[in-house]
């Protein structure tokens, strides 16, 4: 019977193992920005991550070229852009070279009538003309004379004029010699548009690298040149790199430190495999679940993997080692029982996280404790042989049993080190909450800093406001940009904004293109017009031929699409406001604050929605992503705090109350004192140090279950292997996490760190105050 | 056309002063920046006239203008336009009718910068930052002098050509920019007040 069930388990395993192993192989594994984006983001949240994802931002990189001297950065950037301009990868490279600055003047001045929002019918009567004629005479006397007077005998209506408004207040990037440069004249800097969008990382990831490529062979390059580059795009695609590569020193270095441990206690390669089983089991099972469950398996999750093997790997050392003598105590079975319940609640209050990184987090490690600890109790004992071959434990367990009874006495000490951390905390608690998102950024400072300096050269101002919509194609798109235009000049003039950009100032819609056209009189009406409306003033029809013919002209030329802008930097700039996507059309319209730094938010939807304009929507950016962030930590302190709560109901119910105050006081102090060890180091805690804390009580509850649970054991020696076990699981715990805390990658290394220190102190503490000494126990 | 004849005329005959001036005085741009110098502070109205090739009459507007020593400079036009440009240290703003304002870094824009110094330098009696961008020749006396400004930078000669400061004492009277394509603006500037 018993051989029968046994034959059942090991089927039904070996059928998951093979069920996880196919969904593993159709999962996609990402590293992008989605694991700290909200799962069910509020139509706010959603354009941000719009913005990161399919926004131009995402498909933007600054180029900067570095060393040499002036004429040869010149010289390099130039080449650069010859060599890239016709690569596919690419759909914009500019320095800001004469010829691109010439495409987009020809498109503004060649299509003037359809893209000025000045034309209009009256604008061409006779006495309509006097005024806008008049109009460039004024200013052609004023400040800007030099440059009206080139475009008055083509332009005497001054519309290009009217389009160049909308751009006034831009910063533009410095320039030497005709190409940009940074503002301390010591780098070319280039911008580049990428074809793929921030979806498509490893497209995003090729192109860079083809840009390096390209940089590193041209011809007769300066040694000491060199080419740096930022932007959205480097940033996501270097911490994908960096998390990749971690995830795979983690999971080497983690496996081999076990495997290490492992064979040091048990000198049985045997055992050793057979201990593996368990944590193979769980991480396969883990990956597969998430798979499953999300659709695809964030990088970070796997980095927290190496974790679940430290985890997973304690059943089998408390099976082994506890079990040496071959019996099958069933209290045994009751404390792993509890100690993986504890375990599962706390990172089943992972799994309610919105935060996506720590739902799959939880999910991964739920799945994978679970499965570890059910092969554990009913596939590992079948496997095992009748008597196992463990190296003599007694020595080291006497010695234990010394260290421990001498912890025991130094149980003042415990007391010592709470008022101490209570201390620290009561000093310190100003500033123990990081709020910045970016605390969990992958990107080095370095990058940060070459990231401003590059947005400085180029003359980006920081979109912090944006006013967005969607729209089903195109041209409703445009039309509505038209609309709420309309709206946002009217803010602009009552200054509540300080300016804003449309994409119809670029691309007008078909609709409005064929009125400015229709407002177009023809040749022989248009030069009466002209005469009349030239009776004294200084200027002769004759003079402006010129005009009457490029009128005729703008009167029957075809309507501007999106490919009229090909090659101009201004298709960048309407890409960045236009947003092509699967079935819809995303429209983002940056905001600029009128003076200071702040838009009164709520005057600008007041206004919008009083034009039926409610689903366009307004945001701050930084206070989007700031809330976003405030949002986790709220939620985590609250889940961690219901997580918490649920292991002690848990120890209560299942071993009484007195016992759960003997396991939950050594879990409190050593969650306390490891907040005041990382506070002291002058680390300011993040959502991850929490869910860290969480994580330490709900494994450290194990050691504090194991110790107080003792006095159900019969003999010193079977006291002896149970601490032994205990230690040796929890080293595993210590060097998997601490391995995770040397991390580069600030989340792993959060998460890392704090249950490291706090599963030790655990420990520790549980020796002290949980584990019922020797003498004390009424025998 | 009469526009054109009217100035190459204006500026011969100017030339040919300057050159009888110059040869009598002793008088030295060293002298002149020194004198300049010394004002702190002034205001003034202006009446600028544009003459351009294709207008059959000169373009004119009017302002006030405003100096405070070392570096600011203020040119509001009242007419036709309202309008303003404010040049403080190495900022340049224009404001319009309408309120809207626009910034220009002069570090970024060398052009800029070389057109603005030839009448801040000037006014300012700041004798290398007018040389940084311009050849200078200075004719006259102290009582009546003037300045010619030569640019330095090709980009700049395609547009000015030269650029006449005329003014006695440290007072500046007429400012006439000639422009490369033949078309020249003249500015003349009446003291309200001085410092």
């Amino acid at each position: 019977m018993k051989i029968r069930l046994h034959k059942l388990a090991l089927g039904l395993w070996l059928a998951l193992m093979l069920g996880s192993v196919l969904v593993i192989s159709q999962t996609r594994f990402v590293a992008d920005l989605s694991a700290f984006m909200p799962k069910l983001p509020s139509a706010r949240q959603q354009m941000l991550i719009d913005q990161l994802r399919d926004g131009a931002i995402a498909r933007i990189v600054l180029v900067g070229i570095e060393g040499a001297d002036e004429a040869e950065r010149g010289r390099l950037s130039r080449l650069l852009v010859s060599k890239l301009a016709h690569n596919p990868r690419f759909t914009s490279v500019q320095n800001g070279d004469a010829q691109t600055q010439q495409r987009d003047q020809r498109y503004f001045f060649d299509n003037r009538y359809l893209l000025s929002p000045a034309v209009t019918p009256q604008r061409f009567t006779a006495p309509g003309l006097h005024e806008a004629i008049q109009g460039t005479l004024d200013a052609m006397s004023g400040d800007a004379g030099l440059i009206v007077k080139k475009i008055l005998p083509r332009d005497p209506t001054g519309e290009t004029l009217h389009i160049l408004d909308q751009f006034i207040g831009e910063s533009q990037p410095a320039s030497s010699d005709d190409i940009w440069v940074s503002r301390d004249g010591k780098r070319a800097v280039l911008l580049l548009q990428l074809s793929e969008s921030g979806l498509n990382t490893d497209a995003q990831a090729a192109a860079l690298e083809e840009v390096k490529q390209t940089f590193a062979s041209l011809p007769g390059r300066h040694a000491d040149s060199r080419l740096v580059m930022s932007g959205t795009s480097v940033i996501s695609v270097a911490s994908r790199n960096i998390i990749q590569s971690e995830v795979e020193r983690l999971a080497i270095m983690g496996s081999l430190l076990v495997v290490a441990l492992l064979l040091l206690v048990y000198r049985s390669l045997p055992l050793l495999l057979l201990g593996l089983i368990p944590v193979v089991s769980g991480a396969l099972v883990g990956i597969a679940s998430v798979s499953l469950g999300f659709g695809h398996v964030h990088g970070l999750t796997l980095g927290f993997g190496t974790t679940l093997i430290g985890e997973a790997v304690d059943y089998s050392i408390y099976l082994f080692i506890q079990r040496a003598g071959g019996k099958n105590p069933s209290h045994f079975w009751r404390t792993m029982r509890l100690g993986v319940l504890t375990s599962a609640t706390g990172f089943a209050a992972l799994m309610c996280s919105s935060f996506p990184g720590l739902s799959q987090l939880g999910l991964y490690s739920i799945s994978g404790l679970l499965t570890a600890a059910l092969v554990t109790r009913y596939i590992l004992p079948g496997l095992m042989p009748q008597q196992l071959n463990l190296r003599d434990l007694q020595r080291p367990g006497l010695l234990l049993q010394k260290i421990l009874d001498g912890l025991t006495r130094l149980r003042w000490l415990m007391a010592v080190a709470l008022l101490a951390a209570v201390a620290v905390l009561v000093l310190h608690q100003q500033d123990i909450w990081s709020r910045q998102l970016n605390a969990l950024s992958s990107t080095s400072a370095a990058q940060n800093k070459l990231d401003a300096e590059l947005r400085g050269d180029l003359g980006g101002n920081d979109m912090r406001y944006v006013a967005s919509f969607s729209a089903p194609d195109q041209q409703t798109a445009l039309q509505l940009a038209e609309r709420t235009r309309a709206v946002l000049q009217q803010l602009s003039r009552q200054n509540i904004i300080g300016g804003f950009h449309s994409p119809d100032e670029l691309l007008p819609s078909i609709a409005t293109q064929r009125a400015r056209q229709a407002s177009l009189p023809a040749p022989a009406e248009a030069e009466r017009r002209l005469r009349l409306a030239l009776q004294g003033m200084p200027l002769e029809a004759d003079q402006l031929s010129g005009f009457l013919a490029d009128l005729e002209r703008a009167r029957t030329q075809p309507l501007l699409q999106r490919q009229s802008l090909q090659g101009s930097a201004a298709s960048v700039l309407l890409d960045s406001m236009l947003i092509r996507r699967a079935d819809s059309y995303l429209v983002l319209l940056p905001l600029k604050p009128a003076s200071g730094e702040t838009i009164a938010l709520d005057k600008v939807r007041a206004a919008l929605a009083a034009q039926q304009l409610g689903q366009v929507t307004v945001i701050d950016l930084l206070e989007e992503t700031t809330a976003i962030f405030d949002s986790y930590t709220h939620e985590a302190l609250l889940f961690s705090s219901l997580g918490s709560l649920a292991i002690l109901l848990l120890l209560c119910v299942s071993c009484g109350w007195r016992q759960a105050v003997r396991v939950t006081i050594p879990l409190g102090c050593a969650v306390l004192c490891t907040v005041a060890i990382l506070d002291a180091c002058g680390i300011q805690l993040t959502i991850l140090h929490l869910v860290g804390l969480l994580l330490v009580v709900a494994i450290g509850s194990n050691y504090a279950l194991f110790f107080a649970n003792k006095q159900q054991l019969g003999s010193d020696a079977e006291q002896r292997q149970v601490e032994i076990s205990l230690v040796v699981a929890n080293l595993a715990t210590v060097t998997s996490f601490g391995l995770l805390g040397s991390s580069s990658v600030p989340v792993l290394s959060f998460i890392g760190s704090t249950v490291a220190i706090g599963a030790l102190l655990a420990l520790v503490f549980a020796a002290m105050m949980a584990r019922i000494g020797p003498r004390a126990l009424p025998r | 056309m009469r526009v054109t004849i009217m100035s190459k005329t204006l500026g011969g005959l100017l030339l040919l002063l300057a050159a009888s001036c110059s040869l009598a005085a002793d008088w030295s741009l060293a002298d002149l920046m020194q004198q300049l110098g010394q004002k702190k502070a002034g205001t003034a109205t202006f009446v600028e006239k544009k003459y351009i090739a294709m207008l059959k009459q000169p373009l004119e507007s009017s302002g006030e203008l405003a100096f405070t020593a070392p570096d600011r400079l203020e040119k509001r036009t009242l007419k036709p336009k309202p309008e303003a440009v404010v040049l403080e240290g190495n900022k340049l703003t224009l404001e319009r009718s309408d309120g809207r304002k626009m910034s220009v870094n002069l570090a970024d824009r060398p052009e800029v910068s070389a057109f603005v110094e030839s009448v801040r330098a000037t006014l300012s009696g700041d004798r290398s930052a007018l040389e940084r961008y311009y050849s200078a020749t200075l004719s006259g006396g102290s009582e009546q002098w003037q300045l010619n400004l030569t640019p330095l930078q090709p980009r700049m000669q395609k547009v000015i050509s030269q650029i006449r400061i005329a003014g006695g004492h440290a007072q500046v009277r007429t400012i006439e920019f000639l422009q490369a394509d033949g078309d020249r603006s003249e500015m003349t500037i009446t003291s309200t007040s001085a410092k």
